[in-house]
């Protein structure tokens, strides 16, 4: 079973919440965990992986055999990117604007064309606290293409088969959150109780509903705001999983790395009981 | 010569625009006979490559030389394996194409040697 | 003209409240009608909901293409899922059928199929707006969620942003980033002239700080880092200013952690309109004095 932590807004607690629902988890199941957001991965912040395994992961691109190329200009006819250009008696490729589709390498009628990768970013695994199988990716500086990581983060098998895996998304509603979402059982949305919040979790509910996945909404820093994520919730029908509320020594405790339920054990019930409504949904 | 000009609009007296990969229109003016005719640019809505995919229209049509007001790496590399020469002009005067080309042939523009931003404006991958 | 972008990397850092407060800010001050706003955060364009400005200008974002397949002349080889790297092509009822939302646009089946069943249509991905507002003109948009193609949003808003501000000679275009260091990020950083950095001072802010500074050096924009949230984790903070001090990045304010911030939020102001005497109001204001300062420095 798929669980997937997202929020649209970022800084909401996805990362407090997916983590902590992995150490709640890991009690009872073998638990893979995905941390997604390629950009900004801080999930092993809270769980402490030794990554003991590494691998490059990027997309393949061309490269043009200039004895065998003819300038035909196939290639560069059929690339939507306009990643290669013949011009005269010259192929030129532009790395940063290929999709590594492969359509170049289809066409081309001489075989002149071979591919090799082009690293965009890592894949790390290892094992995390409480037995937490734990991958990551991590997107090279300058790199402006996520979704190939995600990918093959998702596709990636050093993390054994487990009962349960969790993924913890990027922000936003755009194309990386899609790929972490696709393909999940079960859409966990964090949000915060305020204007921002609420405007940025209907993009991703949006895209879960797209996807016709069940959904449970998580409202953390309960008591700041005004109540119109609870209206929404409402009127949509998605449940309201669990609430945080808004306590500095909360903050604090997760500014400084610990675990949320090192610093509030008390949301422990509150988390399994979370972990059993999601099964038993997914499961009906 | 044949130069090409990146414009808004549709006529040599249009205005001058100093987006290369993202102009609406190529104004392209033989120097002699003094006839021009423009193109539209395919690349003002790609949604990558507008500099590689703008130079290549270029050099089908033929042109020896472009000004803009800008050429990144990608442009810059393309419109040099055509052997285009590259001019730039200010974009925020509001030059006339036509003006733009009286300034070429009195010397005034500068030549591009190389490419003149580190490129990226969107889109990519 | 200059142009300010305001970063973090980690999302939920404050940008967009400490944007807004900079209009409210530049509003009042000499700046007045000489700036525009940019909301380049379009997957989640929130610095609508604090400016609540009145739309006046709206256009349809066409962004890439994604294939359809004509089930009447398909004859379902299969040639089309074999060749897709991107997951795009199901095998349902029988039937092979592109996932819209999968498909990357490359093209690749429509060049491969054998009897030309497949053609790329373009798709309605967004919207764009210019509104005008209580603080001044703001250029923002709406990629619908789960569209590709962010980057070319962000720079449609940006350039759209920057021409006016040119035509109308004014002085400041300033322009609210995304979350992250990927392709929206550089679309909204590349032409900046000074990027302003606001870090939480937690150990995934102090991470995802290091990553986007980077990010914005890279494609050579100067920096400027504050703080907000400041005394949540004192320790994070230090780290943050010892960092600055020692790559000689300008560190230039903290931003107290105060919910006075969600409450103008909730009331949609700015928080220095809000409760000007209110501590993140006060410390806000120090920062865009400094930032003015750092950005307009040497033009009369």
């Amino acid at each position: 079973m798929e669980i997937v932590v997202a929020s649209g807004k970022g800084g909401t607690g996805k990362t407090t919440v997916a983590t902590s629902l992995a150490m709640v988890a890991s009690e009872q199941n073998t638990i893979r965990f995905l941390d997604c957001d390629v950009e900004a991965p801080n999930a092993r912040l809270f769980l402490d992986p030794e990554l003991d395994t590494v691998k490059e992961v990027g997309i393949l691109i061309p490269n043009v055999d200039d004895d065998t190329c003819t300038y035909c200009g196939k290639c560069a006819e059929v690339c939507q990117f306009h990643a290669i250009a013949v011009i005269g008696k010259k192929t030129l490729v532009f790395p940063e604007l290929c999709h590594g589709c492969g359509s170049c390498t289809l066409v081309c009628p001489e075989n002149a064309i071979t591919e090799e990768l082009d690293v965009m970013g890592v894949l790390e695994s290892g094992n995390a606290i409480k037995n937490i199988d734990f991958a990551q990716g991590v997107m090279n500086i300058g790199e402006p293409m996520a979704v190939p990581i995600i990918r093959e983060l998702k596709r990636w098998a050093p993390a054994k088969a487990s009962a349960i895996e969790i993924r913890d998304s990027p922000p936003g509603a755009s194309c990386p959150v899609v790929e972490t979402i696709r393909g999940a059982d079960f859409a966990l949305l964090v949000t915060e109780p305020t204007p921002f919040g609420l405007h940025d979790l209907k993009q991703v509910v949006e895209i879960t509903k797209e996807f016709e996945m069940p959904t449970g909404v998580v409202i953390n820093r309960d008591g700041i705001g005004n109540n119109a994520v609870e209206a929404y919730c409402e009127e949509v029908g998605i449940p309201i999983m669990m609430r945080i509320p808004m306590e500095r020594r909360i903050a604090e405790a997760i500014a400084s790395g610990k675990p949320l339920l090192k610093a509030a054990p008390e949301y422990q019930k509150d988390f399994e009981n979370m972990l059993g409504n999601i099964i038993t949904e997914v499961g009906a | 010569m044949k130069i090409a000009i990146s414009i808004s609009g549709n006529t040599i007296n249009d205005p001058f625009d100093p987006r290369f990969g993202r102009t609406s229109t190529f104004c392209i003016i033989d120097t002699e006979s003094e006839e021009w005719e423009t193109y539209e640019n395919p690349a003002f809505s790609a949604s990558g490559g507008a500099g590689v995919q703008a130079s290549q229209i270029i050099a089908e049509k033929g042109a020896e030389a472009i000004i803009s007001g800008a050429f990144g790496p990608k442009a810059f590399d393309t419109l040099s394996a055509a052997k285009i020469e590259m001019y730039t002009a200010s974009g925020n005067e509001g030059f006339a194409a036509q003006d733009v080309l009286e300034m070429f042939k009195n010397g005034q523009l500068p030549k591009t040697e190389s490419a003149s931003h580190g490129g990226h404006h969107g889109g990519g991958r | 003209m200059k142009q300010l972008i305001v970063l973090s990397g980690k999302g939920g850092t404050g940008k967009t409240s400490v944007t807004a407060a900079f209009a409210h800010l530049a509003s009042e001050g000499k700046y007045a009608n000489q700036f525009i706003m940019a909301d380049a955060d379009v997957d989640a364009a929130n610095l609508e909901l604090v400016l609540q400005p009145q739309r006046i200008e709206e256009e349809e974002f066409r962004g890439g293409q994604v294939a359809l397949i004509d089930q009447e002349t398909c004859v379902s080889c299969g040639d089309c899922q074999n060749i897709c790297r991107f997951d795009a092509i199901d095998y349902t009822d029988g039937a092979y059928i592109v996932d819209p939302i999968a498909c990357d646009g490359c093209a690749a089946c429509v060049y491969q199929c054998a009897t030309n069943s497949i053609t790329m249509h373009e798709q309605v991905v967004g919207k764009f707006y210019v509104s005008e507002g209580r603080y001044g003109t703001l250029y923002h948009a709406n990629l619908f969620p789960g569209q590709d193609n962010s980057g070319k949003l962000v720079t449609l808003v940006k350039q759209r942003a920057r021409l006016q501000a040119l035509d109308e000679e004014r002085k400041l275009v300033i322009v609210d980033g995304p979350p992250g260091i990927g392709c929206p990020v550089i679309s909204a950083t590349s032409g900046a002239d000074l990027a302003l950095i606001i870090a939480e001072p937690t150990v995934s802010g102090v991470h995802d700080m290091h990553r986007v500074l980077e990010t914005v050096q890279h494609f050579g924009v100067s920096a400027l880092v504050c703080t907000n949230k400041a005394d949540i984790y004192p320790e994070g903070t230090k780290e943050i200013e010892d960092f600055c001090i020692d790559s000689g990045i300008p560190f230039i304010g903290r931003i107290p952690f105060d919910l006075t911030v969600a409450s103008a939020m909730v009331e949609g102001e700015a928080v220095t309109a809000f409760d000007s005497e209110a501590p993140a109001s006060i410390a806000i204001r120090d920062i865009w004095s400094r930032v003015l300062d750092s950005l307009l420095e040497g033009e009369a």
